[in-house]
């Protein structure tokens, strides 16, 4: 049961090397203020740079909102983060989903830039171990959502 | 363009533990309040003001069934993060773009001097 990776590309006007160090070390800078998950707007994004670092924004009194953490460094052709806020925004180190960046040399001075957030199913498994907490069963959420969408007839009442 | 504030909604309505736990009853199948009910650690009069905050945020829809209300996960509101992650990206690349361009000028320009 899997859902649709979210897949999108841009191509901006630099090459790899420099596209990748300002994706990385700037994107507190380019981010459009308000379109974060803090509570308050963004001061900075931090993208630490190496395997195993943060990726995390802070406002401007300092409170930090960690996305999630940083599964592959490689510039300048690509880059993988892991989101780990769950489907209620919370930061939840057991929910790793992929967002994998790739900067290819589209010539001229330009680069083409990837982005894949797969492992979308994995926001059900995590809700999986709050309902737990709540003492019940949890059928992964956004996988049940997808199956949902097929629209099968075959619902029945559950009845015990 | 996603409807981020319905996505916001829905998502803002599974932030609340005993919602999450209807939500998750549903996903095996509609429920009637009182069945629903009967599984949680809530008043039947609660489950039914959270499955009001549900059906409001888009999450589920209810269905006449003889003389019972049977609820279940609302088909549109399938997708809601993955519509708001897709317009967290979107927006996000689209900023990213633009700072490239003004910021990577200097040097696009430098080297168009070196000619």
């Amino acid at each position: 049961m899997t859902i649709a990776p979210i897949e999108q590309e841009v191509t901006v006007a630099a090459p790899p090397a420099r596209a990748f160090e300002i994706f990385t070390r700037d994107i507190g800078r380019w981010w459009p203020k308000g379109r974060t998950v803090g509570a308050k707007p963004h001061a900075a994004i931090v993208i630490e740079p190496r395997a195993g670092g943060r990726w995390f924004e802070r406002d401007d009194e300092g409170a930090e909102t960690q996305w999630g953490t940083v599964i592959a460094w490689a510039p300048p052709a690509r880059l993988v983060l892991g989101w780990s806020l769950d489907a209620a925004f919370k930061f939840d180190p057991d929910l790793v989903t992929e967002v994998e960046l790739t900067f290819q040399d589209a010539k001229e001075g330009k680069t083409r830039v990837t982005l894949v957030h797969r492992d979308l199913e994995r926001f059900g498994e995590s809700a999986q171990k709050v309902a737990a907490q709540l003492g019940g069963g949890w059928p992964t959420m956004l996988g049940h959502f997808a199956d949902f969408t097929a629209e099968h007839s075959t619902q029945k009442e559950t009845s015990r | 363009m996603a409807n981020t504030s319905a996505a916001t909604a829905a998502l803002g309505a599974l932030g609340d533990g005993t919602r999450r736990a209807i939500f998750e009853r549903l996903a095996r199948g509609p429920l009637a309040v009182g069945a629903l009910a009967a599984g949680l650690p809530v008043t039947r009069p609660a489950v039914s003001q959270h499955l009001k905050v549900m059906k409001d945020a888009g999450l589920v829809i209810d269905q006449a069934r003889g003389t019972r209300r049977v609820y279940r996960l609302d088909p549109r509101g399938i997708g809601a993060l993955r519509d708001w992650l897709e317009d967290f990206w979107a927006g996000g690349l689209a900023a990213f773009e633009d700072y490239v361009d003004d910021n990577n000028s200097e040097e696009t320009d430098h080297d168009d001097r070196a000619d």
